[in-house]
């Protein structure tokens, strides 16, 4: 029986970090994984989603070229071509990975693991291996609703979205989180006719709702519909389509289309990895971890999407380096979860860290809020975006930056800019004292700052 | 050649200690005698001096590190002449011929590292105030700091490289009006070597000594007078004043000397009976308690008792005390009335076979001959390892220390 330092169980960006850095701290390390090194986000998830809608932007542009002073005519995409680019995109990041944990000397190992009492696991169900610590990071899948499971022909997840073999004429998405939204958007984009449908009462609920309701405005002006605080009632699935029926407004409607799109969440992978032999706590479909991510079982982590929200992968990479260092014997600093970006890689993009203006206010703060549109900045104008918007949020008695919501071209770039500034504990000061670049998007970071405190100039 | 500091064996036992401390930084001039770090062994945290002179070329274990053995490089000097590469080389050598296997931190987690690797690692320092005096702050922890008027100084930083974040300074509990609950909902302070062994050994007591309990009341009418008559001729000096407790262990030592049978300790092969009067007497101190020792207290006055007691008291708070001063013993003595508490037991402190648990003095009504009267009366309970002691021999001992205690002037013929 091979004896291990460390196993990590998923090869996602939680899991394969975590065994780099284990392995950088000296630590014998093995990595579990069953299905595709990089998890979730390289082949399903974060990067193909994202090469699929640069294709959807670039399309769009192409369309508009004119305003740009370029003529352009018969523009067309192949939606194989799109789909096969985004799959390329991912085969050449998990060939990375794949150099990443040789280069580290890591062992790989292929296969299904189950915990078998303290410090042993069961490969394949039949080899053993032991691991003086041993890190779960099995991600998460989507969340099914009772009643309207994918059938993989026209009621779909986000696996049958992103290898379409043509574009649905018509598409209804139940959810508009960031993967309801990013699917909406780029659907519509090449064409579909898509209806969002949302039980909560606006879109994107864990954005700000100002940001929230600019963003349906704008998405709404590209033709994308949407229905909000339905409840959804049953489906009928035939060779047409997909029929749902719903409650909205405390009336039965229902409506029809080629393709229905499930994004209702996603849920923690935590059976079949013998979590019954431990003391691992698992609540709400997540094992409950510290900080330092030790479960209750002594010697057992838990990192990324199967840890719980928020279900991203910057965040699985980072508890991943924590749980690692810590197993070292390190000191690392406990992840502060209003420090975590999200953002959702629509048209327009949507980007945001920290409290929203509701939740700063539930939580008894006195603000100051500044916004500053895009508009009102040079570069904005000269992208041809001049739509979105910056606001920041501070605590009107510390200046502490409490959060920052935006909405519009490129803000997923320009939102680490604001987490270094929380994370370091700037204050409104620094952010003043800060100088931005010219001609550039981020000067709007610069002037919302401002903004807030009355000393805007350029608006 | 440099020379090498090695890591010092404090006592006879000691196989592994934490480096605390260091008190002087790399590149500091050394003289002989300089203390240069600090070291904290089982039970004390003591002082590491220089026996030779140089620079302090190179500090080899970080300040923090659990577990070093005795005689492991910690650091080296070099003396006029040598230079960096005379140091490299020296190390090297040392590195190579000699690979001191160094443990860090938590035992479960026992992760051996080379002298190499823990010499290139970082120390972590623990408080945002080295010795430069610059306090490391984030803006938003320094402005939420100063709208309360807190000072940074005494504020231990969380952040990286120890600086002080908001947190810290709203954790500190010195910020006004608002009500904060930590996200965090616990933090974990490392068990030190003190907290290992107090959890080991009261552990132990608990599980394999077979404990009984007595319990007596002692009249403090006289004892209190005489502290008074004694302390009035002692002038103004509050330093000099007696306390009961000093009392206490005169009574603890003549009541010792009474019944000798008390002062023993068990050991599988025979019972220990002391033929010296030792007495241990705990002191709580930060993060733990020690157990300095009055040696033949039967034979010294009460105000010889009252000045050593002082004395180890004080340099036990500065963990400066010898480990002469607190090994040994053949009685305990736990006295926690100065915090008003009028009655407890005590775990019996291994191998010792007896520790008295003494309480408050207060006014109680008492039968004296069909009438109550108002008396002042301290609580003490004896607890004791029935494999030393039988239940006769404590009663004997507590009714002496009784007999002592109210009339203290047998202590002094």
């Amino acid at each position: 029986m091979e004896n291990f330092d460390v196993v990590v169980i998923g090869g996602g960006p939680g899991g394969y970090v975590a065994a780099i850095r284990a392995a950088q701290l000296g630590k014998k390390t093995a990595l579990i994984e069953k299905e595709h090194l990089g998890g979730i986000c390289l082949n399903w998830g974060c990067i193909p989603t994202k090469a699929l809608l640069k294709s959807a932007e670039l399309y769009q542009k192409m369309k508009h070229a004119e305003e740009f002073g370029i003529s352009a005519s018969n523009i067309e995409f192949d939606i194989t071509k799109i789909v096969v680019r985004s799959r390329d995109v991912s085969t050449k990041l998990v060939g990375g990975i794949k150099a990443l944990l040789k280069k580290n000397k890591l062992t790989v190992i292929e296969g299904t693991a189950k915990l078998e009492g303290p410090g042993q696991i069961l490969v394949n169900d039949k080899d053993k291996i032991s691991a003086k610590n041993i890190i779960i990071a099995t991600g998460a899948r989507a969340r099914n609703l009772p009643g309207f499971e994918a059938n993989g022909k026209n009621i779909w997840t986000y696996r049958q979205a992103l290898v379409p073999d043509n574009v649905p004429k018509s598409m209804i998405i139940v959810g508009s989180g960031a993967i309801g939204i990013e699917f909406a958007s780029f659907y519509n984009a090449l064409g579909s006719d898509v209806t969002v449908l949302e039980a909560a009462d606006r879109i994107l609920p864990v954005e700000d709702s100002e940001i929230s309701a600019m963003a349906k405005k704008a998405f709404e002006a590209k033709g994308i519909k949407f229905k909000i605080g339905v409840k959804l009632e049953g489906q009928k699935s035939s060779a047409k389509g997909v029929t749902v029926t719903f409650d909205y407004n405390g009336k039965r409607e229902s409506l029809e289309s080629e393709i229905l799109l499930m994004a209702v969440g996603i849920v923690g992978n935590v059976e079949n990895i013998g979590l019954e032999k431990t003391k691992v706590i698992v609540e709400k479909g997540h094992i409950v971890t510290n900080s330092m991510m030790q479960t209750a079982e002594s010697g057992v982590f838990a990192i990324g999407d199967v840890a719980g929200a928020p279900w991203l992968a910057h965040k699985a990479s980072h508890e991943g380096i924590i749980a690692a260092e810590f197993i070292a014997g390190k000191k690392p600093h406990a992840i502060t979860k209003t420090n975590i970006p999200g953002c959702t890689y629509s048209s327009p993009q949507i980007a945001s860290v920290g409290l929203t203006e509701e939740a700063a206010k539930a939580a008894g703060y006195q603000m100051k809020i500044g916004r500053f549109p895009f508009y009102a900045n040079g570069k904005a104008l000269i992208l041809g975006d001049s739509d979105g918007l910056i606001k920041t949020i501070f605590d009107a008695k510390t200046g502490e930056l409490l959060g920052a919501h935006m909405i519009g071209a490129e803000v997923t770039e320009l939102i680490g800019g604001y987490v270094v500034a929380k994370e370091m504990e700037g204050t409104e000061l620094d952010l003043m004292n800060t100088i931005f670049p010219h001609p550039t998007l981020s000067e709007m970071m610069h002037e919302s700052v401002l903004q807030a405190y009355g000393k805007q100039i350029h608006i | 050649m440099p020379i090498k500091i090695l890591m010092p064996a404090l006592s006879p036992t000691m196989e592994h200690g934490t480096l605390a401390k260091w008190l002087k930084n790399e590149g500091d001039i050394i003289k002989a005698g300089d203390v240069i770090a600090e070291i904290e062994t089982d039970k004390a945290t003591m002082e590491v001096e220089a026996v030779d002179e140089g620079v302090l070329a190179k500090i080899l274990i970080p300040q923090g590190t659990d577990e070093v053995p005795v005689n492991a490089l910690i650091a080296v000097l070099i003396e006029d002449g040598e230079n960096e590469s005379d140091l490299a080389e020296f190390i090297t050598k040392e590195a190579s011929a000699k690979p001191v296997s160094i443990v860090k931190a938590d035992p479960d987690k026992k992760q051996p590292e080379t002298l190499s690797n823990v010499a290139s690692s970082q120390p972590m320092p623990t408080s945002a105030t080295p010795s430069s005096g610059r306090v490391f702050a984030t803006p938003l922890a320094r402005r939420v700091a100063a709208m309360d008027g807190i000072s940074l100084a005494n504020i231990i930083g969380s952040g990286p490289h120890g600086r002080i974040v908001k947190a810290d300074i709203i954790s500190s509990g010195q910020t006004k009006g608002k009500i904060f609950r930590h996200t965090e909902e616990f933090r974990l302070v490392p068990n030190n070597n003190m907290r290992k062994i107090i959890a080991k050994r009261l552990l132990e007591s608990k599980l394999t000594v077979p404990h009984f309990y007595l319990s007596i009341d002692c009249m403090m009418d006289a004892l209190l007078e005489a502290r008074v008559q004694i302390n009035n001729t002692l002038g103004e000096d509050k330093n000099k004043k007696l306390s009961v407790n000093d009392f206490v262990i005169l009574a603890v030592a003549k009541a010792l000397k009474d019944v000798p049978a008390a002062n023993a300790s068990w050991s599988d092969e025979a019972i220990k009976i002391y033929n010296n009067v030792d007495i241990s007497i705990a002191v709580a101190i930060d993060g733990g308690l020690i157990t300095p020792l009055i040696r033949n207290a039967d034979q010294k006055d009460i105000i010889k008792v009252s000045s050593e007691m002082k004395d180890l008291a004080k340099r036990a708070r500065e963990n400066s005390l010898k480990p002469e001063e607190f090994q040994g013993g053949g009685f305990s003595i736990s006295n926690l009335g100065m915090y008003g508490i009028k009655s407890f037991n005590a775990i019996v402190n291994p191998p010792q076979g007896c520790i008295l648990a003494v309480g408050m003095s207060s006014k109680r009504a008492v039968v004296i001959e069909d009438r109550i009267e108002m008396r002042m009366v301290m609580d003490v309970n004896l607890s004791c390892d029935h494999r030393v002691v039988d239940g006769a021999v404590g009663a004997q001992f507590l009714a002496a220390f009784k007999k002592y205690i109210e009339s203290p002037i047998l202590m002094f013929i």
